[in-house]
């Protein structure tokens, strides 16, 4: 069997990449401050904010593990926190999956850097151009890069708002979280059908809340939602 | 009993650690894994379930917890996310919506 040919990953790609990742990065950079601001109202420090934004660069995950932030940290407050990002971030095992065949061929190296910055919103932008006949991985590695050099950019100031703010209370800011996760909500509506799984989550986690102490509820309903996913058939 | 604990800064090292690893895994593990393996459509209809599910696992307890000041505002959030589309509008909407509640002793 002949070795399939390897796709172009050119400087051209990485540039076309980055200017079809420009009508999406506002939107990442206010999801980016919004987080800056939670994680200066949960007292991390600049560094450990800025660190985290770098290093997991997937604001929903990063997002709910601030809602169960210690400092001390305990083994179990680890535990639950690992869980809690990888069950967040388990969808993207099914973007790497789908987005598999743009990248056969590729050296390690090149998957590697392209999977570490592989985002919701590069991989759509890669989608489409593989969908539309383009072969250059650049392009997804562009758009990563510049998705995540505005992630960094817009988490600084956000910190740095929600550090100086007096009373955060009074501005709602304890709320930004499920703030920002009710407004995602709109565009990940796709009508009542696939919607049942959300619903029959909500119920889970709200009995888990009940039940159980700390925030396992949000482990609990996701997996109910995943599960129901499962076994309704949505075609 | 009381917990064997990290002390600062260590444990947050290891956190982000641990959820960059992780993280990374997922991100990874799809393109390497799917020579191998082959994603059935019950795991696709599960894996493509989970964002929402997610959403509303979180707010809804938080918000249960919070009270009406926080139905109010994520109420706020959804209903001009749907008239603008725009993130930061819902966002504004959604903060000055609590507010407001919290000003008048909701």
């Amino acid at each position: 069997m002949s070795r399939p040919p390897r796709p172009a990953f050119t400087l051209a790609g990485i540039r076309l990449g980055a200017r079809l990742s420009l009508p999406l990065l506002p939107g990442a950079m206010v999801f980016a401050s919004a987080f800056g601001a939670a994680a200066a109202q949960k007292g991390l420090e600049l560094w450990q904010t800025m660190a985290f934004s770098a290093t997991v660069f997937a604001g929903a995950s990063q997002m709910v593990a601030l809602e169960v932030w210690q400092d001390p940290w305990t083994l179990t407050g680890l535990l639950i926190v690992t869980v809690l990002v990888a069950t967040v971030n388990a969808r993207m095992i099914l973007m790497g999956a789908a987005i598999q065949p743009y990248m056969v061929g590729a050296s390690r190296g090149q998957v590697a850097a392209v999977t570490f910055v592989l985002a919701d919103a590069n991989w759509l932008i890669g989608m489409r151009y593989h969908g539309e006949g383009g072969r250059d991985l650049g392009v997804v590695l562009g758009a990563g890069i510049a998705l995540w050099c505005g992630w960094l950019a817009a988490t600084l100031p956000g910190y740095l708002a929600g550090a100086v703010v007096p009373d955060p209370e009074r501005f709602g800011l304890d709320l930004v979280m499920p703030i920002f996760f009710a407004a995602m909500l709109v565009p990940m509506w796709k009508g009542f059908r696939p919607a049942i799984p959300w619903a029959v989550a909500g119920g889970a986690a709200l009995v888990a809340q009940a039940l159980i102490p700390g925030y396992a509820f949000i482990i609990v309903g996701a997996l109910a939602g995943a599960i129901a996913g499962a076994l309704i058939d949505d075609a | 009993m009381p917990e064997f604990t990290l002390a600062t800064p260590y444990g947050t090292l290891l956190a982000l650690i641990a959820m960059a690893g992780v993280t990374y895994l997922c991100r990874a593990s799809g393109v390497i894994f799917m020579n191998r393996i082959t994603i059935g459509p019950r795991l696709s209809r599960a894996l493509r379930a989970l964002p929402g599910s997610i959403v509303i696992a979180t707010i809804l307890p938080i918000a249960a917890q919070a009270g009406s000041p926080a139905f109010i505002g994520i109420s706020a959030a959804i209903a001009v996310m749907i008239a603008t589309r725009m993130e930061v509008a819902a966002i504004a909407a959604g903060l000055l919506a609590i507010s407001l509640a919290r000003f008048i002793g909701l």
